[in-house]
């Protein structure tokens, strides 16, 4: 059902972003005519495709489903809390499409920054059904992340000792972590948003003592450990499949697991590298600069070990590995500019240009996707019991692969060159490079049409799946049961002996 | 982990149940009868969300004690795992308040911004008395965090007697508090519209109190289970969270007082 409700948004929230590239192809106002229409896009692009497409497919979807498989457990934890953390981010969805129909909508960006987001410059209710729609997907992961900790520390099997847990549980057990202590302080920035937009109150109004960075602090003391949600349960997908597929153990299981922790960890002092350009005092910047660096080092940890997973493996490009392959070099390439960006004084330079809306497209949009179809690929076989069609499969990576590199990768010059992000409109200088992201949109939205026939054409005329139909690579204990994986599984449950499962 | 002869293992498989469900349309009715109400609507949808919370609360719950009581599903690993939950919600309530405190530090030292208040409490603010009745309810509640504890043992100790009783002059000490804590914002100088000063105050201790009361209604419904002798010296999972609940509300408090009552007013030059 996450997963569903992932590839719901993701059209969504895909076709917005089509809307957006349609809108950026040639210098000049398209077709939308209103600015505030394009920035309610954008917005809606983001919240969607950040807390109902990536954390629900990968956290929601496959965390939910593989963890209690992974770890020897019949179910979760909690699973009534399980179901309400599904419902609530339905609901939260559709109070977040009401806001976008509500009046003239919220034109916010994705990070409500007053003193745009307040009642002076957003008067109508849609500002207020986003914040409300945020609180509610917020209870969700912070029920999922309490049901994801206790049922990895308390239900693991007999002998699945935490050093033997598969890299994917720990990456779910280092996101549940940061959803549980990151969450709450975006719940109570909004709560403050909200009665500042309401009841009078001035947390963030200069007029009354409130202070506007304030909402930065704690929004992006929030949202550096979200972007760590987003991608670190992709760290553990890839690290599953490269080792099925190199038929090799992860190489350095200990340093990848505690590399998760690292980062994990460092994601919670890092925040102001979002707020360079706000004011803050030289030593400061100092500070978040030097912190953010030190991030690739763990990094750096878990790129070099996927690499060394595959050395001398006997590699096998199934659609999963090519995926896998593909998420690593791509992350490569965010996570580079990445440390590009984290240098105040260039960032001074790159801020809110399309620089930085290349990075994280390629960390986000492309590994994190990357990932999810990863995993949809890996684990289709287990969930539904239907193996899915291979050559198109490879034929989806390929378009997929080059459709987001021409897509993304042309943003990085447009945005050294000074194009700002969030304006409909551009000097006729940056009219090359956006037609050619346009056309990159075109191929990978094609795609994504395939993806959706492969989605068909897997539920409709699969092979059926084999418990493991990727051989002798696949170790953990979900292959050992069989596809579809029954409702409650290891109802004996195994006994694990052997040294770390991957 | 040892197993059990039926099952195999020690885990509670729950029944399908309505309350999540009924849950989330709680919530959809809070947020949007909410938004229709801050925008001068009729205040009807809001308090529909909450009659169904309130209805799913007690449901979701009623069925929890039920396979407690009936079924024997809390196994000791599943009271583990009762616990951690609650543990675990405690610290991401724990992050809501950070977000609070961050706030109001944020506007009265300096050296955290640019934007705060050169002093503190701001120019023409009259904070409350400190150790009037600001105390006093310090004391109040320092004294309910000593008889959930005297509860605590009187339920290790199997004396349903003194547990009850122990646990009723908590909850009646969290009303007490609460009573206290109206009648000081109906008599403070300022209002939550005051500027930023009132804003802090106002959201971190109405948080704090609205925490007061749904900690107080738990104790309150342990009351009654101990009364029915739910809990036993080897099984009181239930009464556990509400202590440990209970005491970080008190601990909470103890923030909220040094910081804002006491640290807060010190500036005050009359």
């Amino acid at each position: 059902m996450y997963i569903v409700l992932s590839i719901v948004s993701a059209l969504i929230g895909g076709g917005m972003s089509w809307i957006i590239r349609l809108e950026l192809a040639e210098p000049g106002i398209q077709f939308i005519q209103d600015p505030q229409l394009y920035n309610v896009m954008v917005t809606a692009h983001g919240l969607i495709m950040v807390f109902f497409v990536v954390m629900p497919g990968l956290i929601g979807g496959f965390g939910n489903w593989f963890v209690p498989l992974m770890i020897g457990a019949p179910d979760m934890a909690f699973p009534r809390m399980n179901n309400i953390s599904f419902w609530l981010l339905a609901a939260a969805l559709c109070l977040l499409v009401t806001a976008g129909l509500t009046g003239t909508g919220p034109g916010t960006g994705w990070t409500f920054y007053p003193p745009l987001s307040n009642s002076t410059f957003h008067s109508g209710p849609a500002v207020d059904f986003g914040i409300l729609s945020l609180h509610l997907a917020g209870a969700s992961s912070i029920l999922g992340a309490i049901n994801f900790i206790t049922t990895i520390l308390n239900m693991r099997a007999p002998g699945m000792t935490m050093h033997r847990m598969p890299l994917f549980v720990w990456s779910m057990l280092v996101t549940a972590f940061l959803l549980l202590l990151a969450v709450p302080v975006l719940a109570g920035a909004l709560t403050m948003l909200l009665t500042d937009r309401n009841f009078g109150t001035t947390f963030f109004a200069p007029e009354g003592g409130g202070d506007p960075v304030l909402w930065q602090h704690l929004f992006w003391f929030f949202g550096h450990p979200e972007v760590y949600i987003m991608i670190i349960p992709a760290f553990g997908i890839i690290s599953q499949v490269v080792s099925t597929f190199s038929k090799k153990p992860v190489f350095g299981y200990l340093g990848m697991a505690y590399a998760m922790v690292a980062i994990g960890f460092i994601g919670f002092v890092v925040w102001a590298h979002h707020m360079y350009t706000v004011g803050l005092d030289v030593n400061t910047r100092a500070y978040f600069v030097l912190a953010t660096m030190i991030i690739a080092v763990p990094t750096g940890i878990k790129i070099f070990s996927w690499l060394a997973t595959m050395w001398g493996g006997s590699i096998e490009f199934k659609t999963p590995m090519l995926f896998a392959t593909g998420f690593i070099a791509l992350f490569v390439v965010g996570g580079v500019t990445g440390v590009v960006l984290a240098n105040a004084g260039l960032d001074v330079q790159l801020q809110d240009t399309y620089y930085v809306i290349a990075h994280f497209h390629y960390v986000l949009s492309v590994a994190a996707v990357f990932a999810l179809t990863t995993g949809f690929y890996y684990w289709i076989g287990k969930m539904s019991g239907r193996q899915y069609p291979e050559t198109l499969g490879k034929i989806h990576f390929w378009l997929t692969f080059v459709g987001v590199n021409v897509l993304f990768f042309p943003q990085h010059f447009l945005g050294v060159a000074g194009m700002p992000r969030r304006i409909p409109d551009y000097p006729d200088a940056f009219a090359g490079w956006n037609m050619i992201s346009s056309i990159g949109a075109l191929i990978t939205a094609l795609g994504t049409l395939l993806f959706l026939f492969i989605v068909w054409r897997t539920m409709a005329a699969g092979k059926a799946a084999e418990p493991n139909p990727w051989g002798v690579g696949a170790t953990t204990l979900e292959w050992s049961v069989p596809s579809p994986a029954p409702f409650h599984t290891h109802e004996e449950l195994p006994r694990v002996s052997a040294q770390p499962a991957e | 982990m040892e197993t059990t002869q039926i099952k195999k293992h020690p885990w509670h498989m729950v029944e399908p149940s309505p309350w999540p469900f009924t849950g989330t349309v709680a919530g959809l009715l809070l947020a949007t009868g909410g938004v229709w109400f801050m925008h001068d609507g009729a205040p009807w949808v809001l308090l529909a969300g909450l009659a169904v919370l309130l209805v799913t609360f007690f449901g979701w719950w009623r069925d929890v004690v039920r396979e407690a009581e009936r079924d024997h599903a809390h196994t000791p690993p599943v009271q583990h795992g009762l616990r951690m939950g609650m543990v675990l919600f405690i610290a991401s309530e724990v992050m809501f308040f950070f977000a609070f405190f961050w706030a109001y530090f944020n506007a009265s030292i300096p050296a955290l911004s640019f934007a705060a208040s050169p002093t503190w409490p701001p120019e023409g603010v009259v904070p409350l008395e400190t150790w009037e009745l600001p105390f006093l309810n310090t004391l109040i509640l320092l004294t309910s965090g000593a008889t959930v504890t005297y509860a605590h043992h009187a339920i290790l100790a199997g004396e349903r007697t003194r547990a009850f009783y122990g646990t009723l002059l908590t909850t009646i000490l969290g009303f007490l508090f609460l009573g206290l804590q109206a009648f000081e914002y109906g008599h403070a100088a300022f209002s939550i519209e005051d500027g930023i000063y009132s804003s802090t105050f106002y959201l971190a201790t109405g948080f704090h109190g609205f925490h007061v009361f749904v900690g107080a209604c738990f104790l309150a419904v342990c009351a009654l289970r101990i009364r029915s002798g739910h809990f036993t010296p080897n099984q009181h999972v239930g009464f556990e969270a509400a202590a440990w609940y209970w005491h970080f509300v008190d601990v909470v408090w103890l923030f909220l007082f040094t910081a804002v009552y006491w640290w807060g007013s010190y500036g005050f030059k009359g």
